[in-house]
């Protein structure tokens, strides 16, 4: 290398300083908005902040100890949890049920197709605010179909007992259309040839959706999983109108408890140690899903 | 094979009940915004008459034009920054062999382990130093550089033969408008759905707007929808589904006219 004059080198990185300026905005924006504030994130984790956010007492891993001994933050991982596990796997199997349904060939299923993916073009707020009269103790739809069937009416938001179910019911219905879109475009990239050929030999419908259509579609259900997954941790829209988080704290998914600890508490190193928490929750969940993907997916 | 006409029966009714409980939400918040108090208390489906009285209230109580051309500016910004930001990485990505192409990849596959909320309170702070809290520009530009986008665009960069790429050299155009006369055309179809997908998310962005946003000069019609809300408190809920409804026309519209577009699209790019 060291022989080469300046013209040669110049020359030869022709391409690392064309492909430079092409990249260069995406960089620079992932770095001073998604990099930079991650190693922020992590260093004003270990710190006590002023006001400003500004690290001003070094404490190492106090934060995290406060928080691990913290009821309320443990309390808010719980919750979390419970979410998850509530919306994930029902959310997923209704979205496939729909798009099992959807991918028939029928007249006018398209109206059918729009119908069920709607919910995606409807936001977290306005999904949130129709939720919250539907939600309503005494005129709303579900207290009202209770009374009229003589069943006890349920405080839906008002019982620690019942409102993170509530919250996970609204979450289900807000994410149906998006896992529906993609499960049905997943539906459709399957090669027909493989049903013919098992329509010959006679094969029932279960047995064509256990031994082509389910295993076709793996690499679909993989992708909506961990993306079900990832937004299941990060949702907020919903619990900031539908509960603030309460009642007793019952519904104070970890977003909505960072989002507290730091824009209201002004408590930004702890709030910074969750948010940490938080990432390193999603980076499980993505390597997790990888390593099982790679065994489980059948790749066409 | 025939579809018997029993299984069609079947289908046809599992089809209109289940699509009509997903969307009786919005058809139910649709037939409130047109119901007096009364009317609503007495817990009725139908209202009497669709008189348009919410609908005016509710444009009277907020600053709802406003708030939508807000949504509009921030919706559009972020669409268009996406698709020049994300198409320009995509092009590089593709066409350009460069030394170190892989690692700048895995830089960009990284970003998306990297949740926003986790890394939103620094964000805040640096938009605040850049004195950008209330303006458009805190609230659209840390959106445009996007992973997903730009794997959206690079696979269907990838379909373009090679040879185009020759030929253009050959017949002496440059880099840059190979990219602008031919990559961006032939790519429309792409182009489209990302772009549809930038302003849907924006559209619908809750926290981002919550922080940035502590007037009403730029507030979006998210964040209008929780002032409505918690300002009427339950008292007027004709005025406030009349909010939801203009809120999510727009939304609904784009989804409905792009849907098929927007399904192929979305699965083209998340799976391969």
């Amino acid at each position: 290398m060291s022989g080469l004059s300046i013209q040669e080198l110049w020359r030869r990185t022709l391409n690392v300083r064309t492909a430079s300026l092409y990249l260069f905005p995406s960089i620079l924006l992932f770095i001073v908005f998604v990099f930079y504030p991650m190693f922020r994130t992590i260093y004003l984790s270990f710190y006590l902040t002023d006001q400003n956010g500004n690290a001003a007492i070094h404490v190492g891993l106090e934060n995290y100890a406060y928080l691990l001994a913290s009821s309320e933050f443990l309390n808010s991982m719980k919750a979390t949890a419970l979410f998850v596990l509530y919306t994930v796997p029902i959310g997923i199997l209704i979205a496939l049920f729909f798009a099992l349904l959807a991918n028939e060939k029928l007249r006018g299923i398209g109206f059918y197709r729009t119908m069920y993916s709607s919910t995606m073009g409807i936001s977290v707020a306005a999904s949130s605010v129709i939720w919250l009269f539907l939600f309503h103790p005494s005129i709303g739809v579900f207290n009202r179909v209770l009374l009229t069937i003589g069943m006890p009416q349920i405080q839906w938001l008002l019982d620690p007992q019942w409102a993170l179910v509530s919250v996970s019911i609204s979450t289900i219905w807000m994410n149906t259309g998006f896992s529906f879109l993609i499960l049905l475009g997943g539906l459709q990239n399957i090669d027909q040839h493989l049903y013919e050929s098992a329509r010959i030999d006679g094969a029932k419908y279960f047995y064509r959706l256990r031994r082509i259509t389910i295993p076709m579609l793996s690499p679909t259900l993989f992708f909506i999983i961990t993306i079900s997954l990832i937004n299941a941790f990060q949702s907020f829209g919903q619990i900031d109108i539908l509960t603030k988080g309460g009642p007793t704290q019952s519904t104070n998914l970890i977003v909505y408890s960072i989002y507290r600890e730091a824009f209201i508490n002004y408590q930004f190193g702890t709030a910074s140690a969750q948010a940490v928490i938080l990432f390193i929750i999603i980076l499980i969940v993505t390597i997790l899903q990888f390593k099982l993907g790679e065994r489980k997916v059948h790749y066409q | 094979m025939k579809t018997s006409m029993l299984k069609k029966g079947w289908l046809y009714f599992l089809l209109t009940t289940t699509s009509l409980l997903v969307f009786f939400p919005v058809l139910y918040a649709f037939m409130i915004s047109f119901m007096t108090g009364t009317e609503i208390l007495q817990g009725r489906f139908l209202p009497q008459t669709f008189s348009l009285d919410n609908y005016v209230k509710v444009f009277q109580r907020l600053p709802l034009v406003n708030y939508l051309l807000n949504s509009f500016v921030v919706s559009l910004s972020v669409m268009f920054g996406q698709l020049v930001v994300c198409s320009l990485a995509a092009y590089a990505f593709v066409f350009i062999p460069f030394k170190g192409r892989d690692f700048i990849f895995f830089l960009f596959i990284s970003t998306m382990m990297i949740p926003w909320e986790a890394t939103m309170i620094p964000n805040f702070f640096t938009i605040q130093k850049l004195d950008w809290l209330n303006t458009y520009q805190g609230l659209s530009l840390p959106f445009f550089a996007l992973a997903f986008g730009t794997f959206l665009l690079r696979q269907h960069f990838k379909t373009i033969p090679i040879e185009l790429h020759e030929a253009s050299q050959i017949a002496g155009l440059s880099r840059f408008s190979f990219f602008l006369r031919v990559i961006l055309p032939v790519s429309k179809t792409s182009l489209v759905t990302l772009g549809a997908y930038g302003f849907l998310t924006t559209w619908n962005m809750y926290l981002w707007p919550l922080l940035i946003t502590t007037n009403s000069s730029v507030r979006t019609v998210q964040i209008g929808l929780k002032q409505l809300q918690s300002q009427e408190m339950s008292t007027d809920w004709g005025v406030v589904m009349a909010g939801v409804i203009v809120v999510i026309v727009p939304t609904l519209l784009l989804l409905f006219i792009g849907q098929k577009q927007l399904q192929k699209g979305l699965s083209q790019g998340t799976i391969k």
